[in-house]
């Protein structure tokens, strides 16, 4: 049967028939043997980006290797609504242990099973931005500057979610957390210089780094299956709506995540060896009010007075990203 | 085989023995000989079948062996100080855990003032952490109590801190009597884990337990401690049989058959000690010491037994319980209850403060007249103390209070003795 090459990027439902997909291109999700690494009867709230992309990226990876997986998870959303005892959704091997350790924990995983011989297990760590870019920042730089055989995910959502929605060095400007109201001189998260963490593991040259959101599901299982293919440390930082936190739609969690993309806010693309190897394209460049309009964080952003100087501040942002990255890809006569 | 050794150098050869899989190290002094040690022998192959790993911090040492030991693996990490409040949150985790990880501690003061000679400040700030503590008192205890940590550890699933005085063992150079491979290997058997991540048996390790059974949980911890008070003899019995020597168990005594007065304390001044006894039983005094070697759990029922005659107990102690007084003090008084000896704090040694036979002689004879006070700071400078008091009083800006008092003290580095 001939098959078509697809591109994944229609607008609207997303939805491709995975009969027109070759079968090494179908979505790991899509088959009926997938492993349910995060089975069903968790605790995340309606529309949870961070459930949506955990299952999606475990999936993957338990099929790239085998089932020969094992999970270091840090404290957050993720290891709370996935538990408690004696519930649990994993399927896989998985192991919690404090908020900002998952990265270390994970490399020794990785050290005993290299020195009982278990190659063929492989290790991955996942954590909230929270427990990525802030509190767990050292083990995670350490674990990337060892190279240890890791792959570990940051869920990020922008905000320490579990504890009810406080700021982290992953909260966007002008963004209204409990601890950035918007309230006073300048409402919401200050403009800070940022800390965007794929970056920083890029300067730690490691194997594979990537991005990706969960309005790109096939983009992220392939990027899952590609950390795969490698040995050594590597990081995946995925893009994650929180409905609660961001005082979204439940409906809305891949919409939004596709704006972040389409805006330039949040940049899509792959690096090895510190490298940038590839860009996930914007078709077209959306202006960023389409993005943050939706968002109950940004509402202050908005009503009968908006705030087009703060606005022009988050558009620049996104218009540095698109040069940055190269997500804009030039007309070619 | 005898060997002329620093004490870091054999403990290290004989954690080699107990053939670690996974060996964290984090740098912080007086602990770093014994990684080096250890780092050595991996690289240059005499250790095999162990990863080294040069972790960014203490934190990180103690997650990775948690990591490690959760996987399986016999894992061994070690640290001081600074390092092992640095490293707290995680060793409460291993304990709660479960997880039967071995670790030195080369006893150090924990600052402000920064220092890095011996007391126990550090062991103690973890003493609640769930871990069982033993203090050794010379460097073949030190070695010693190694081997017999694995063991306990790993039958209980519960980690065992190995404390060591800083430099005073650590790197002191003795005679030791080296185990041999083949004894070490007839002592402790590979490790068994009692749960392990493994995709051929999935299992979820370190979920949330609530209010219904997280007393329960913490409960079978205690129950773990109280099992291990019938096991620490069992393996020093059993160590003794394989090894020749009688190291460990959970206390010793020393000459108090008769005892009216008893002093009780850990580490290696239980050697001052004995000393300053001798030289007072030569003199027809009926003094006598009890060492204890398992701080953690603490051996109340033996403790009792041994002090129950005694008029009068002198705990003399590393460490000190800011607010209150004395830590071991506290445990011994609590063995004690219902029986009325005088029981008397002694703080001392604090920061690496020698700790000398003279001023033993003079505390005990006090001691023994009954003129002690309760709680006494052992050759403390009252002067420099009353100097800096009397500056608080007079002027709000005092400045920084220890370089007030060093500047009363003189010259500095001449002074710690
Ligand atoms: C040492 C420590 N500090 C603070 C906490 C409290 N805490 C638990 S989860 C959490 C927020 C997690 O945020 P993030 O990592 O972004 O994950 P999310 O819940 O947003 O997915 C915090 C602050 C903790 N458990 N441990
Ligand atoms: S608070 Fe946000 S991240 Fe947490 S479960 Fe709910 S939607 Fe998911
Ligand atoms: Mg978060």
């Amino acid at each position: 049967m001939p098959f078509q090459p697809i591109k994944f990027y229609q607008t609207g439902t997303f939805t491709v028939g995975n009969r027109l997909l070759k079968p090494e291109d179908r979505s790991v999700q899509s088959h009926r043997d997938r492993s349910n690494a995060i089975n069903s009867g968790h605790r995340a709230c309606q529309g949870c980006g961070e459930a949506l992309g955990a299952r999606y990226a475990l999936d993957a990876a338990m099929e790239a290797t085998n089932s020969q997986l094992i999970a270091a998870n840090a404290t957050g959303c993720l290891e709370v609504f996935t538990t408690p005892y004696p519930e649990t959704s994993w399927q896989l091997p998985w192991m919690h242990s404090l908020f900002g350790n998952a990265a270390a924990v994970a490399t020794g995983i990785a050290a005993a099973l290299k020195v009982k011989g278990r190659n063929e297990v492989r290790v991955v760590a996942q954590g909230g931005d929270g427990g990525t870019t802030d509190i767990g920042f050292g083990c995670l730089s350490g674990m990337f500057e060892r190279n240890d055989d890791v792959l570990y995910i940051c869920y990020d959502n922008e905000a320490y979610m579990n504890t009810g929605v406080q700021r982290s060095s992953a909260t966007p400007p002008a963004a209204r957390t409990a601890t950035t109201l918007p309230v006073g001189q300048n409402p919401g998260n200050v403009f800070g210089q940022g800390k965007f963490v794929p970056a920083i593991a890029m300067a730690h040259e490691i194997p594979y780094v990537a991005t990706a959101t969960v309005a790109d599901l096939h983009d992220l299982e392939a990027k899952v299956k590609r950390a795969m293919e490698f040995r050594g440390a590597r990081y995946i930082h995925l893009f994650v709506p929180c409905p609660l936190g961001w005082g979204t739609a439940s409906h809305d969690t891949i919409r939004i995540a596709r704006l972040a993309h389409e805006t330039g806010l949040f940049p899509i693309f792959e690096a090895e060896h510190g490298l940038q190897v590839s860009a996930l394209p914007i078709r077209r460049q959306l202006p960023v009010e389409e993005y943050l309009k939706p968002q109950k964080r940004f509402a202050h952003l908005f009503g009968a007075k908006p705030k087009w100087d703060v606005i022009a501040r988050i558009q620049e942002r996104a218009d540095r990203n698109i040069r940055k990255y190269g997500l804009v890809q030039q007309e070619t006569a | 085989m005898h060997k002329q050794i620093e004490g870091s150098r054999a403990v290290a050869e004989a954690i080699a023995m107990c053939r670690p899989e996974v060996v964290c190290a984090y740098p912080i002094t007086p602990q770093t000989h014994i990684v080096e040690a250890l780092g050595e022998m991996v690289k240059g192959g005499k250790l095999t079948r162990c990863e080294f790993i040069n972790v960014e911090s203490e934190f990180a040492a103690m997650s990775v062996s948690i990591g490690a030991s959760a996987t399986g693996a016999r894992a061994y990490t070690a640290t001081a100080s600074q390092g092992l409040l640095f490293m707290s949150e995680a060793v409460y985790n291993a304990s709660g855990l479960g997880l039967p990880i071995v670790m030195t501690v080369a006893n150090r003061a924990i600052g402000a003032p920064i220092n890095i000679w011996n007391d126990y400040s550090d062991a103690m700030s973890q003493r609640d952490s769930g871990w069982m503590q033993l203090f050794a008192e010379t460097n073949q205890e030190a070695l010693d109590l190694h081997i017999q940590a694995f063991r306990l550890a790993e039958e209980l699933s519960l980690p065992v801190m190995v404390c060591m005085d800083g430099f005073i063992l650590t790197h002191a150079y003795e005679q030791v009597d080296m185990p041999t491979q083949h004894q070490v290997d007839a002592y402790l058997p590979p490790y068994e884990p009692r749960q392990v991540l493994d995709p051929r048996e999935p299992v979820s390790i370190g979920a949330m337990v609530g209010p219904e059974a997280f007393m329960e949980v913490r409960y079978l911890a205690h129950a773990r401690h109280m099992r291990a008070l019938e096991l620490i003899p069992q393996l020093a019995a059993e160590f003794k049989r394989g090894f020749g020597r009688d190291t460990g168990g959970l206390a010793h005594t020393y000459r108090t058959e008769d005892a009216e007065t008893v002093v009780v304390s850990m580490g290696s001044v239980l050697g001052t000690i004995k000393d300053t006894v001798d030289e007072m039983r030569d003199d027809g005094r009926r003094i006598g010491v009890l060492g204890i070697t398992s701080f953690r759990p603490f051996p109340l029922d033996l403790v009792r037994a041994a002090l129950h005659k005694a008029r009068r107990v002198v705990v003399v102690e590393k460490s000190l319980a800011v607010g209150i007084g004395g830590i071991l003090s506290t445990d011994v008084r609590m063995a004690l209850s219902g029986l009325h000896p005088h029981i008397y704090t002694v703080v001392a040694g604090l920061g690496g403060r020698a700790i000398a036979r003279n001023s033993l002689h003079i505390l005990f004879r006090k001691a023994e007249q009954d003129v002690l006070e309760a709680l006494t700071f052992l050759d403390l400078d009252w002067n420099v103390v009353d100097k800096q008091l009397a500056r608080e009083r007079s002027v709000r800006r005092s400045g920084p209070a220890a370089e007030n008092m060093l500047r009363d003290v003189g010259t500095i580095a001449s002074k710690i003795a």
